[in-house]
């Protein structure tokens, strides 16, 4: 199978001259259709950098983005834009993404109008409402006239959802899409974009710092978790939440708090060596965890970059010391 | 309900534990544009000594705003009613009778808050060892050595090293070494009570981690009574040992951490629990409540929670419940708490009891939510 998107040592850098930050250092992965990815890391990591890079919103300092096998910079007009139409992002923030100037009519139709989705005003206005149905805004007819100040948090990001898909997205770039929603409306926003899956036969990659939404997301897909820069682990989700290999994703996993105080209690805690997070600026040789690895071999993790190797239970490590042993999270 | 007194009933009354804080019928308005905003209606809760309490519930429900009503932060627009009050020593005090003065002495002394966004807290164009000085001098301290001293035990105490952060604006810490830089100075007047509103909410995982083991031994070791204020049910799961539940200004459900978590009897907290996934405790199926929290400036009949509740019952859109004792030291504001009880029988949250992997589970959902996520 083609996958839909597959990035070859994607790199992006900013700034100029000695000041230059790798927001994302090779980072390599290849989606299938239909497949399930979510991307998890602490803020820095590089994971809205590298989603804003798949959907054409920054162009990458190196490497290559391939859309159903071909090379999006040698892609022609009409081709490229076929790909942009065809990948698309929802934002973290609805306060932010949506124009408070426009009411959600104008936002739905502009969009289906200026790309011919539709032959004419009538036809936008139905397709509008059905995509309001769709993200459960129902009655439309109530919503389609409000502006977004409004509508509350929740609601706002099924506009955006709705916005989306007036392209008819083969590929969503959810770039923390329910983290601005409160608790109880998370999961129902969720299932919608579940189902999307489904019905619309959409992609996603879903990037998130919470990796109990990861694992509800993407239970039967995949996790993929980076680094100051760097993917330094992936896998099957249930893999990688139960038995995570690399020092620094059983960190995380040992260190997020548990919505139930049995779990919390029995959590392992592992014990870094330093709390502080390298600066981007001036990243440490070799691993980039080496610092604030527990298991730190001095002489092999801070020369060598570990690459990522492959595991028999699914899924890639870059950590040669600790790939093949597996920790008990819960004591 | 006038159910017969149960063994647990009585032992509830021996109990005689000191309560420093104490809220009697707090309500608290805000006066708008579009009429009066019911924040907080008629909290009764007793805080006891060396005990953490956490308050959780959905953006809206009143938490901040009545932490902001104890230490009397609240704009102007503001009005709070009821009783507040503060034991130390063996002395009783109305906090809300408290000069402005007395006010200013009382805050930070007595009661001191940690607020949510820590870079907003300080004033950004003081050193950390400034806005120390500045605390200690407003309450009365003219020894710059001992406030030196006791601040740097406190830094030591949160893991920062002193030298290296006393002479730091707030812009060079880090977003973590700011938060615990807060809890230091806040710990600096030794105050009986501490309340955190979303202590650790914008914070990464791992310096998440840091602030949460800080509160724990603040807690265990130092016994210290705290409040914490947050949406985030983990949290509390975490560092609490008794849970209330807000929703639309209210008080709906007080209990332990364990009776919160594995035995709720309101369902607004039922439902939190069940949208909440937890990473190591298996798959678990969750549900969202429907609907949204009403508008505080025009609030429904009877429970205010009746229109997004399963259990709803003719009563409820009439009446509105007060809180019942439904178990040991366990109250909850619902008419129909034994429903709750029951399905919970037939479907117990059963989380952290099963921490093997489990395959999901296939259970009935509403149409429109039939894909596995």
């Amino acid at each position: 199978m083609t996958p839909i998107i597959e990035m070859r040592n994607l790199t992006k850098t900013f700034g100029k001259g000695s000041e230059i930050v790798t927001a994302v250092d090779a980072v390599s992965l290849a989606i299938n259709p239909g497949e399930t990815v979510c991307l998890v890391g602490e803020s820095g990591c590089g994971k809205s950098t590298t989603g804003r890079m798949v959907a054409g919103l920054l162009e990458p300092t190196g490497g290559q983005i391939l859309f159903n096998g071909q090379d999006i910079t040698k892609l022609g007009r009409d081709q490229y834009r076929q790909y942009r139409q065809a990948v698309q992002i929802i934002h973290q923030d609805p306060y932010a993404s949506l124009n408070p100037t426009q009411t959600i009519r104008s936002i739905l139709t502009a969009p289906l109008l200026r790309h011919k989705k539709v032959r004419n005003r009538a036809e936008a206005e139905q397709r509008a409402i059905e995509l309001l149905e769709v993200v459960d805004l129902t009655p439309a007819l109530d919503v389609i006239d409000k502006f977004p100040h409004q509508l509350s948090g929740g609601q706002r990001q099924r506009v955006s959802v709705a916005r989306a898909l007036t392209m008819d997205p083969k590929f969503i770039v959810a770039d923390e899409a329910v983290s601005m929603v409160d608790v109880s409306i998370r999961v129902s926003l969720l299932s919608m974009l579940a189902r999307l899956k489904e019905e619309f036969d959409v992609t996603f990659l879903f990037i998130t710092h919470d990796l109990a939404l990861a694992k509800y997301f993407a239970w039967q897909g995949r996790i993929t978790v980076m680094y100051l820069g760097r993917i330094i682990e992936d896998g099957p989700t249930p893999r990688v939440i139960t038995d995570p290999r690399h020092p620094y994703t059983q960190a995380l996993l040992s260190a997020v708090p548990e919505a139930d105080p049995e779990l919390a209690h029995r959590k392992r805690q592992i014990e870094l060596r330093s709390a502080e997070i390298p600066s981007l600026l001036n990243l440490p040789p070799g691993c980039t965890f080496h610092p604030r690895c527990p298991y730190f071999v001095p002489g092999e993790c801070d020369t060598q970059r570990p690459s990522l190797e492959t595991l028999a239970e699914g899924g890639r490590v870059a950590c040669p010391v600790r790939k093949e042993v597996h920790l008990e999270l819960l004591a | 309900m006038s159910s017969p007194k149960l063994d647990w009933q009585q032992e509830q009354h021996q109990e005689n534990a000191f309560i420093p804080l104490n809220l009697e019928g707090v309500s608290v308005n805000y006066a708008t544009r579009r009429g009066l905003v019911q924040a907080v209606r008629n909290v009764d809760l007793q805080l006891h000594a060396g005990q953490s309490l956490a308050l959780i519930g959905e953006s809206g429900s009143g938490k901040t705003t009545l932490a902001l009503a104890i230490v009397r932060l609240l704009p102007e627009t503001a009005t709070v009613g009821g009783k507040i009050q503060y034991r130390r020593n063996g002395t009783e005090i109305e906090v809300l009778d408290l000069s402005n003065k007395e006010m200013r002495a009382f805050r930070w002394r007595d009661c001191a808050m940690v607020f949510q966004a820590a870079l907003n807290a300080f004033n950004p164009v003081l050193k950390v060892w400034d806005q120390a000085w500045d605390t200690a001098k407003a309450h009365g301290w003219h020894d710059k050595t001992a406030v030196r001293a006791k601040l740097n035990d406190t830094l030591r105490f949160v893991q920062l090293d002193p030298e290296r952060v006393i002479d730091a604006y707030p812009h060079e810490l880090s977003g973590g070494m700011r938060q615990r830089v807060l809890l230091a100075l806040s710990l600096l007047l030794d105050p009986q009570i501490l309340i955190l509103d979303e202590p650790t909410t914008a914070l990464d995982i791992l310096t998440q981690r840091t602030i949460i083991t800080l509160l724990r031994q603040l807690k265990e070791e130092q016994n210290f009574t705290m409040i914490f204020i947050s949406h985030d049910l983990a949290i509390a799961a975490e560092l609490a040992d008794r849970i209330g539940t807000m929703y639309a200004g209210r008080l709906v459900e007080m209990g332990s951490s364990d009776d919160i978590f594995y035995r709720p009897r309101h369902p607004y907290t039922l439902g939190l629990i069940r949208a909440v996934p937890t990473v190591t405790g298996g798959f678990e199926e969750l549900e969202s409540i429907p609907g949204s929290p009403p508008d505080l400036v025009d609030l429904p009949s009877g429970c205010k929670f009746h229109q997004r509740c399963a259990f709803v019952s003719d009563k409820c859109r009439t009446e509105e419940p007060e809180l019942d004792l439904v178990g040991p030291e366990h109250f909850a504001a619902c008419w129909n708490w034994r429903d709750v009880e029951q399905q919970l029988v037939a479907n117990p949250l059963h989380r952290g009891v099963q921490p093997t992997m489990m395959a999901p589970r296939q259970v009935d959902r509403q149409p429109s939510e039939e894909q596995d996520a």
